[in-house]
C-alpha cells in the first residue's frame, strides 16, 4: 500500500486532470442538455424531432463508440477540435489549449453522451409539474418561453436536481475511458501507468485509484442525500 | 343582435381518436351575455369551454372570438387568450408564487405593465373577491374556495373580454361553492361576458341569461333558464333534468 504515498503526486496529479474534464464535461452536459431538453418539449414538431434525434442516438451508443467517433471521425474532417482553446479558460485547464487535441476530443465525447442524459433528467423534472400549471400559464397569453421561464422550470428544478446528480455520478465514473482515447495523466490511465510501465503490483494501485474516484463521488452523493431529505420533509 | 356576438362557433368538430366528443356544434355568444352550459358527464361540454381559447384544438370548423378567426399556435394565439380569461375546475394557481404574484403575472410579463399599476389592480381584485389579507400567502396555504377565487382574479387581473368556467365548484367542498358563486354572480351582474361549464343549476337559474344542453357531443337544446327548467323540449334534457332534481 506504500504505492499510494510513495507515488502521491503521480495519483494527485491524475485526480486533478480527472476532475478537470469532469468540471467542464459537466457544465458542458448541463448546457447543451438544457438546449436539447427545450428542443424536445418545444411545440414545434422539427425541432422536437431533432431533440428526439439527439436523445435516440446518443443515450444508446456505447460512449466507447462516441469517444471512437470523436478521436477519429474529427481528425478525419480535419478538425483539432480547436474551438475549445477558449481564451482565460485554457489558464486554468491547461489540456485545452495544448497541441494534441485528445483531451478535447475526449471531452466533446463526454459532453454529447451525458448530454443526452442530462436532457432525460431535466424532462422528467418538467413532467412532474402538472400539466394545469402550463395550461393556466398559456390561459393569461404567455408564450412558450414565458411559461418554462416563469411557470414550469421553476417548479421542475426540484424533481430533477437528484436525477441529474446521478447522471454526473455516472459522467465522473465514465470519465474513465479517456486514458484509452490518448489522454495522458487522468486518473485511470495512471494505473496503467504504474502497473504496466513499472511493473507496481496493481491491486495497491487500483485501490489509490478507487479512493481518488471515490473522494469525487461520494461527497456528491452525500449532497444529493442531504437534498432529497429537504425535499421529503418540505413535502410534508 | 348579430354584430354583437362576441364568440362565434360554427359547425365544430372535435375527434378524441374514434371519439366524436363535439358534433357540428353552432354556439352564438353575445358580448355581456352569460350563457350556462349544462349536460351529463362526457357530453363534450368542457371541451366546448377549452376549445374557445384553443387549449383544446379542433378537428374541423371554424371559432370566431371578437370578428377574429382562432389563430393557430404562436404570439396571436398567446394574444387572443390573454383577451380570455379562464377558470379551471383544478384552479391551477401557480404553486410556487403567492397570491399576490399569481395575480401579478400575467400583467406583468404578458401585458409588460407598471409593477405599481399591478400591484394596485391586483389588490383591488383579491379585495373585491374577499382574499385581501391573504395576499402574501401561497395557494396552498388556502382552502379550495379560496383559491378559487383566487384563479378569478388572476383571470380578471387581464381584464379579459370574456371568462371561461370550466367546472369552476366541482372540485370543491360544498360548503365552499356558495362563495365563489357569489362572485361569478357579481361578475354576471356587472355586465361580463361569460360562457360557464357547471352542474350547479341554482346558478343557471338566477344568473345565467341562456341554459345551453349537451349531450354526447350535441347541443341539444338552448332556451333561457326559466323556459328551460320548466319546459325542456328534448327527451334527453327532460331525462336530464328529473335526475339531477329529484334529489
Amino acid at each position: 500500500m506504500s504505492v499510494i504515498f510513495d507515488r502521491f503526486d503521480v495519483f494527485a496529479g491524475g485526480f486533478w486532470l480527472t476532475l478537470q474534464i469532469c468540471v467542464l464535461a459537466a457544465t458542458g452536459a448541463l448546457i447543451l442538455g438544457a438546449v436539447v431538453a427545450v428542443l424536445r418539449i418545444s411545440p414545434v414538431p422539427p425541432l422536437r424531432a431533432v431533440g428526439t434525434a439527439y436523445v435516440t442516438v446518443f443515450r444508446n451508443m456505447p460512449l466507447t463508440l462516441v469517444m471512437f467517433f470523436s478521436a477519429f471521425a474529427l481528425p478525419a474532417l480535419g478538425s483539432n477540435a480547436d474551438f475549445l482553446r477558449i481564451p482565460l479558460l485554457d489558464l486554468l485547464f491547461t489540456r485545452l489549449g495544448t497541441d494534441l487535441p485528445y483531451f478535447r476530443f475526449a471531452l466533446i465525447a463526454l459532453v454529447l453522451y451525458t448530454a443526452a442524459f442530462v436532457c432525460e433528467a431535466l424532462r422528467s423534472g418538467v413532467n412532474a409539474v402538472s400539466a394545469g400549471q402550463a395550461e393556466a400559464a398559456r390561459s393569461l397569453g404567455m408564450t412558450f418561453t414565458q411559461n418554462l421561464r416563469y411557470v414550469v422550470l421553476p417548479q421542475s428544478w426540484k424533481a430533477s436536481v437528484v436525477p441529474l446528480g446521478s447522471v454526473i455520478i455516472a459522467m465522473i465514473k465514465n470519465s474513465a475511458l479517456i486514458g484509452f482515447f490518448g489522454v495522458v495523466g487522468d486518473l485511470s490511465q495512471t494505473a496503467d501507468q504504474l502497473t504496466s510501465a513499472e511493473g507496481l503490483a496493481f491491486v495497491p494501485v487500483a485501490i489509490g485509484v478507487s479512493i481518488g474516484y471515490l473522494i469525487m463521488t461520494v461527497p456528491l452523493g452525500a449532497l444529493l442525500d442531504r437534498i432529497e431529505r429537504r425535499q421529503a420533509v418540505a413535502a410534508r | 343582435m348579430a354584430d354583437e356576438a362576441l364568440i362565434v362557433l360554427e359547425n365544430v368538430n372535435k375527434w378524441f381518436g374514434p371519439l366524436h366528443v363535439l358534433q357540428d356544434v353552432n354556439l352564438s355568444v353575445a358580448r355581456g351575455e352569460v350563457v350556462v352550459v349544462i349536460g351529463p358527464s362526457g357530453s363534450g361540454k368542457s371541451t366546448l369551454c377549452r376549445a374557445i381559447n384553443r387549449l383544446e384544438p379542433i378537428s374541423s370548423g371554424t371559432i370566431t372570438f371578437d370578428g377574429q378567426p382562432l389563430p393557430a399556435e404562436g404570439r396571436a394565439l398567446a394574444k387572443l387568450r390573454s383577451e380570455v380569461g379562464m377558470v379551471f375546475q383544478s384552479f391551477n394557481l401557480f404553486a410556487h408564487k403567492s397570491i399576490l404574484q399569481n395575480v401579478m403575472l400575467g400583467p406583468l410579463k404578458v401585458r409588460k405593465e407598471k409593477p405599481a399599476a399591478v400591484k394596485e389592480r391586483a389588490m383591488s381584485l383579491l379585495d373585491r373577491v374577499g382574499i385581501a389579507s391573504q395576499a402574501d400567502k401561497f395557494p396552498a396555504q388556502l382552502s379550495g374556495g379560496q383559491q378559487q377565487r383566487v384563479a378569478i382574479a388572476r383571470a380578471l387581473a387581464m381584464q379579459p373580454k370574456a371568462l371561461l368556467f370550466d367546472e369552476p365548484t366541482s372540485a370543491l367542498d360544498p360548503e365552499m361553492v356558495g362563495e365563489v358563486l357569489d362572485v361569478m354572480t357579481s361578475l354576471a351582474r356587472d355586465g361580463m361576458t361569460m360562457v360557464v361549464v357547471t352542474h350547479e343549476m341554482g346558478f343557471a337559474r338566477h344568473a345565467a341569461n341562456r341554459v345551453v344542453f349537451m349531450a354526447d357531443g350535441q347541443l341539444v337544446e338552448q332556451n333561457t333558464p326559466e323556459e328551460f327548467f320548466a319546459n325542456p323540449t328534448s327527451e334527453r334534457a327532460r331525462d336530464f333534468l328529473s335526475k339531477i332534481l329529484t334529489h
